[in-house]
């Protein structure tokens, strides 16, 4: 046997002399399916997991903490390592947070900006989430075709601000750039070219797949009830038949002026979830397609007009004496929003991503929470996995669609 | 003489305030102005002592003894729809009143209705889990002991879930330093070589633009390398390494390559 010291620990992973002849073993915290740092313990009784436990905290970062020390501007490039698979969706989180707080809005065309970045960001994810998926299940090829059309929305991201995965693009009070010249024109082309490939490559090379619906139906059953006592939210919620989309129930920036639906899927199950998934890519590009025309014809003005809380525009800046001024007190010392506390809910692509932020009035939150959708996930493991077979559990979890970025934050 | 910064609240302060500032609070409205909240506080009245109850920012938000709060909950969930327990977690307000503000951000899906309920914890009490209602309150309560060490009774697994098990300290207390305290510096060396070794090792650096010149243990310039851990503080000499003739690109105006040729 191993002697066991502190340099080489003893080696954990397999333990065999058990009484009740189960195997526990360790799933992760560098298994590639485990999306990251999961470090599941599963009891395993033959090939059935009689109990999991999933173990997180490999990738703690102490965000909340991080932002309890930085000005709420200086805090909004560090949400963007939450869910770093659609970034903007975090910055748009903690941006909304904090206007609420603040008692201000974006101007129109910020917010046509900022809905159709949302929506590309979730197209982005989406498709990243089909690609994952279908990898850990054992289908290669799905994988290599979702990567490409997600390069093509990377690449509309890198024409917008410069950045394909931690973008910073949502500011608070607005954005920070207009849309670059003939953008809209690839985003169009981009809507056209997910929309072809989707009905084309993605539902022709799984939908009616027989070893893709063997391994995912009746996979990971979530029953409504275990749902909502879970915490479970977005795809994970709608999966099990209840129809509940931030966006259509408490709309925010321009969703109660698109015209969109709300899939669900009361199988409960992962192929259920997979075709939701789908099916969103589909809403997506159809509100993106609406929102191409709701820019023509809006104000140039991008960021708010709050003089206390929001820097001038840059020409402003440069050439009067009191923006500059404002500017200068904002930049040294970070708003100071009002006493007071805000939870705002918005749909991410993985579930309900909101921010709670309790401010005293100092240029520094006091409290920051973030409500990450995956957190939540992932403590619905423990429960879905039990009495599954082993090799479920991949399918479950990449069913679930966790980043974890924002799981350990 | 140093500047006195105070031990309890060790987050990061405004360095200059306005002597004039006033902090202006975000407005709040009766609960009776919304009919479906002024409904459900009544019915929690009949169950609970409500403190205080009040709508900002378009959420109810009540506040009500700490022992109460399962019975609350259970109240909002059966007769008032509040299916999902969305988050919860706490405030360190124990510098200002020596107490914490444990909340719970509620969601009722029927009609879109999110209320907090909160209440203070005094240091050291524990407070009623929530699991047997909301599962989500499983991992959620686990991160509260984590970040600020209040415990939940009768939780099915009260242990740490973010830190690890042997971690001393509870990071999101107002008077836990945002770089670590002197458990947290000494962590990885005192596990794996143990307190002894302290001496040896040295504290991290945390400096990130610190470049050790004479460093050849880890690294050591392209086309100056040396044996390693040779002795190098009385000067180096240049040793000729093929390699180092692919990596250091000649970028002179003879050589033909641009530093920049992008379009």
């Amino acid at each position: 046997m191993q002697q066991p010291n502190k340099l080489t620990p003893f080696f954990e992973n397999l333990n065999f002399e058990r009484d009740d002849n189960t195997m526990v073993i360790n799933f992760g915290p560098q298994h590639p399916s485990a999306h990251g740092q999961l470090r599941l313990v599963l009891e395993l009784d033959g090939e059935q997991v009689v109990k999991a436990y999933p173990d997180i905290g490999y990738l703690h970062r102490g965000i909340e903490k991080m932002a309890e020390n930085m000005t709420y501007n200086e805090f909004l490039p560090t949400t963007d390592r939450l869910d770093y698979i659609a970034s903007t969706s975090n910055n748009y989180a903690y941006a909304i947070a904090v206007e609420k707080l603040l008692g201000i809005e974006a101007p129109r065309r910020a917010q046509v900006i900022r809905t159709m970045l949302l929506e590309l960001n979730r197209v982005i994810s989406h498709l990243f989430f089909v690609a994952t998926h279908a990898l850990d299940v054992g289908a290669m090829s799905v994988f290599l075709y979702a990567f490409r059309e997600r390069e093509f929305a990377m690449d509309l991201m890198e024409d917008y601000c410069g950045a394909r995965l931690t973008h910073s693009s949502v500011r608070i009070g607005g954005v920070p750039l207009d849309l670059p010249a003939g953008w809209m024109v690839n985003m169009r082309a981009f809507c056209d070219k997910v929309d072809y490939e989707l009905e084309h490559t993605y539902n022709a090379l799984l939908q009616e797949n027989r070893i893709w619906k063997m391994r995912l139906e009746n996979v990971g059953v979530l029953t409504p009830e275990d749902a909502l006592s879970w915490g479970c939210t977005g795809p994970m919620l709608r999966g099990s038949g209840i129809a509940y989309d931030i966006r259509k129930e408490e709309p925010y920036e321009l969703y109660s002026e698109l015209d969109f639906d709300i899939p669900i899927a009361d199988t409960n199950d992962s192929y259920g979830r997979y075709r939701l998934y789908m099916a969103e890519i589909k809403e997506s590009t159809k509100m993106i397609r609406q929102l191409i025309l709701k820019y023509d014809g809006t104000e140039p003005q991008l960021m708010a007009h709050a003089p206390r809380y929001i820097s001038a525009p840059k020409e402003e800046i440069m050439t009067q004496n009191y923006a500059l001024m404002q500017h200068f007190v904002l930049v040294t010392q970070g708003m100071r929003p009002p006493k007071g506390e805000v939870y705002v809910p918005t749909e991410s692509p993985k579930g309900e991503l909101g921010f709670y932020i309790k401010s005293e009035g100092e240029p520094y939150a006091y409290r920051l929470k973030c409500r990450a959708p995956s957190f939540f996930h992932t403590g619905l493991l423990q429960e879905i996995l039990v009495g599954t077979y082993i090799a479920d559990v991949v399918t479950i979890i990449g069913s679930t669609n966790i980043v974890f970025g924002e799981v350990d934050r | 003489m140093r500047k006195y910064t105070p031990k309890d609240n060790v987050q990061k302060k405004a360095y200059y305030t306005n002597r004039y500032h006033v902090v202006p609070s975000v407005p709040t409205f009766a609960v009776e102005s919304d009919e479906v909240f002024a409904k459900q506080l009544e019915i929690l009245k009949a169950k609970v002592a409500v403190k205080s109850a009040k709508i900002m920012l378009g959420q109810m938000i009540v506040e009500i003894n700490a022992e109460d709060n399962f019975i609350a909950l259970e109240t909002l969930k059966n007769e008032c729809d509040y299916a999902m327990l969305s988050e919860m977690s706490a405030v360190d307000y124990l510098a200002k009143n020596g107490n914490f503000e444990v909340f719970y951000q509620l969601l009722n899906l029927k009609d879109v209705k999110r209320m907090r309920v909160v209440c203070r914890v005094a240091k050291g009490q524990a407070v009623e889990s929530v699991v047997p209602l909301y599962k989500s309150a499983n991992f959620a309560e686990r991160e509260m002991f984590d970040m600020f060490g209040i415990v939940s009774n009768n939780h099915p697994f009260m242990k740490r879930i973010l830190m690890p098990d042997d971690w001393e300290g509870h990071p999101l207390l107002k008077t836990y330093p945002l770089q670590g305290d002197e458990f947290a510096s000494w962590y990885e060396v005192d596990k794996i070589f143990g307190k002894d070794a302290r001496e040896a090792i040295g504290p991290e650096n945390r400096d990130q633009a610190k470049i050790e010149r004479y460093d050849t243990k880890r690294f050591s310039r392209v086309g100056y390398e040396v044996p390693f851990g040779a002795d190098i503080s009385k000067g180096e000499t240049k040793t000729e390494i093929e390699y180092s003739k692919t990596l250091l690109v000649d970028y002179t105006k003879n050589s033909g390559k641009q530093l920049d040729n992008r379009k």
